[in-house]
């Protein structure tokens, strides 16, 4: 190995360096203390009684109804949003890419709920399905007090989130959709194949790997939702999820011990979800992350 | 691309097709501004649009104790948090795009497993940690969690924009006797700037938007921010959700930030989009 290439090399790991250590210091770092502390008996409002107690605190999380109804709400909400975002977002993704008038105005306000704070989403819509301040029981002639029920307080979750993130899984699949060469469509057209033809030949299995990224993208951001629910419902009418069970767990009840074994359990979750979308649907991820 | 040959029926379809998008996208928007401006007595009116006009709850927001406090600290929490991230994003996407040096790709992935990584997992560490260090309800106990997310999405970001510079400029820089440092100075980083600037603005909105980590690690307004303020906002009455309030400060905070997006609009679709599908 010659000199320069030999600098080369030192500048690259010297360059990457302070973000590999800031990565590895503000996650790794805590998720391995998580791990530690979930070993341990270890509640702040006893703190005498801390004291190892190896997997127990395991034993306790995964047979108890509490973990699992919270797991269950938490794929109600992931498999529900991320369904319906995928069609809706396909059929925006056609009408950006399709549109011949103010173009340009519908993808500026495609951005507009990606740029609100989900917090304040989730109040807007809170606000406009309370059956005392709101208009949507105005709009539909109901008196339905929604977010009192279980499913009617999924539904406003579930439309909430689609509505704060259908509009970047538009962007994300009208990207893939502007690398389908135009020339194939048109020969497709020439040769007789009817646009749904064209759309379920050519242009879907064309998009595979972008509807893959955008899937495993948005399953994972679903699957660890919190400010939503935790402003909607607070996990009441049995809507919570598994991030506002860990949530109430370590900092409401303040027992790290029991909330951080929580902790590693979602964390196992969800690198099993990555895991299954990457390896069950072939998502190419870092196949194609090579330079073109 | 566009087919300017389309029938007008096809025209008409698409441009109804836009108007629905418009009204998706802004109708919580004009409801959550029409509630602010709503008088306190109409509240309940179940209209859509307010009847007559009140500035009431604006001005109860701005001589409220905690908004303004908030606002600061989302301010220059979630500026130092995009300077910090966007400084070590850069370092390390020019050496994944430019340089050759094994372990590169291990960076780019493993910058992406921590986006996807759960912040509730280290939301317990992290308060336990805080506690002793005297970090908890300060400013850094907020940015450094952000890097969480923050740092993976600049480094992503731009090593995807940083792909598209042409590598040639920098090749005879160093050919005229550059040193890689000083063709990163002086050649890169006006090219890069308008990625860097991108990048910017996708890790502020990020790192605005939090609220678990807001929430979990501030308890007064030393480092409290906007999302955790207005989620635990209770006004005068603790028993009465102070619902037009919090209208007003959600106006106030989401006006300034849609302004920036829309003016930036194209940058933003770019960088969203350039590392997820074409990488």
């Amino acid at each position: 190995m010659n000199a320069s290439r030999r600098s080369e090399r030192r500048l690259g790991w010297l360059l990457c360096a302070p973000a590999v250590a800031a990565l590895l210091l503000v996650t790794a770092y805590p998720i391995l203390y998580a791990g530690w502390l979930s070993l341990f008996r270890y509640d702040l409002r006893f703190p005498g009684e801390r004291a190892f107690i190896g997997l127990e605190n395991y034993v306790s999380i995964l047979s108890s109804e509490v973990w699992w109804r919270a797991l269950g709400n938490t794929l109600i909400i992931t498999v529900g949003s991320v369904a319906v975002e995928l069609l809706l977002g396909f059929a925006l993704a056609l009408l950006m890419h399709r549109t011949l008038v103010a173009r340009r105005a519908v993808r500026a306000t495609l951005l507009v709920p990606y740029a609100i704070i989900t917090v304040v989403a989730a109040l807007a819509w809170k606000f406009a399905f309370d059956p005392v301040t709101g208009f949507v029981n105005g709009l539909l002639g109901l008196d339905t007090a929604w977010l009192t029920q279980r499913w009617s307080a999924f539904f406003v979750i579930i439309f909430t989130e689609i509505w704060k993130t259908t509009p970047f899984m538009a962007l994300l699949l009208l990207a893939g959709l502007t690398l389908v060469p135009h020339d194939v469509l048109q020969a497709a057209r020439v040769d007789g194949a009817g646009p749904w033809r064209r759309l379920f030949g050519i242009t879907l299995p064309l998009m595979k790997s972008t509807f893959m990224v955008a899937l495993l993208f948005r399953s994972l951001d679903a699957f660890r939702i919190f400010d939503t629910v935790y402003v909607q419902t607070r996990g009441a009418q049995d809507t919570g999820t598994v991030s506002i069970l860990g949530y109430n767990t370590l900092i409401t009840r303040l027992n790290l011990g029991l909330g951080s074994a929580v902790a590693v359990l979602i964390f196992l979750c969800v690198v099993l979800i990555a895991v299954f979308i990457v390896r069950g649907f072939g998502a190419p991820l870092f196949a194609r992350r090579q330079r073109p | 691309m566009t087919r300017t040959g389309a029938a007008w029926p096809e025209r008409l379809l698409w441009s109804a097709g836009g108007v629905l998008v418009m009204v998706y996208a802004l109708a919580p928007v004009v409801w959550i501004l029409s509630l602010s401006l709503k008088r306190a007595a109409d509240l309940g009116d179940r209209h859509f649009l307010p009847r007559s006009l009140s500035l009431e709850h604006y001005r109860a927001v701005i001589a409220d104790a905690q908004f303004p406090a908030a606002l600061w600290n989302s301010i220059g929490i979630a500026s130092l948090a995009t300077l910090l991230s966007v400084t070590l994003g850069t370092l390390a996407a020019y050496a994944i795009v430019r340089l050759d040096f094994p372990g590169r790709r291990w960076v780019l992935a493993g910058a992406l497993a921590t986006a996807m990584f759960p912040p509730v997992a280290i939301v317990g560490p992290l308060f336990n940690l805080w506690r002793t260090l005297g970090l908890f309800d300060t400013w850094p106990g907020l940015i450094l969690p952000y890097m969480t997310f923050t740092l993976p999405l600049a480094i992503w970001v731009l090593s995807a924009y940083f792909r598209e510079i042409p590598w040639e400029l920098d090749k005879a820089a160093r050919i005229d006797g550059a040193t890689p440092f000083q063709a990163f100075i002086r050649i890169i980083v006006p090219l890069a700037a308008p990625g860097v600037f991108t990048a910017a603005i996708l890790v502020f909105i990020f790192a605005w938007n939090d609220f678990l980590f807001a929430a979990a690690l501030t308890s007064t307004d030393r480092a409290r921010t906007v999302p955790a303020a207005i989620a635990f906002f209770t006004g005068s009455s603790r028993f009465e959700l102070p619902t037009q309030a919090i209208a007003a400060a959600s106006v106030v905070v989401t006006v300034p930030v849609m302004a920036v997006v829309l003016a930036f609009q194209r940058r933003i679709v770019a960088g969203l989009t350039a590392g997820a599908v074409k990488g």
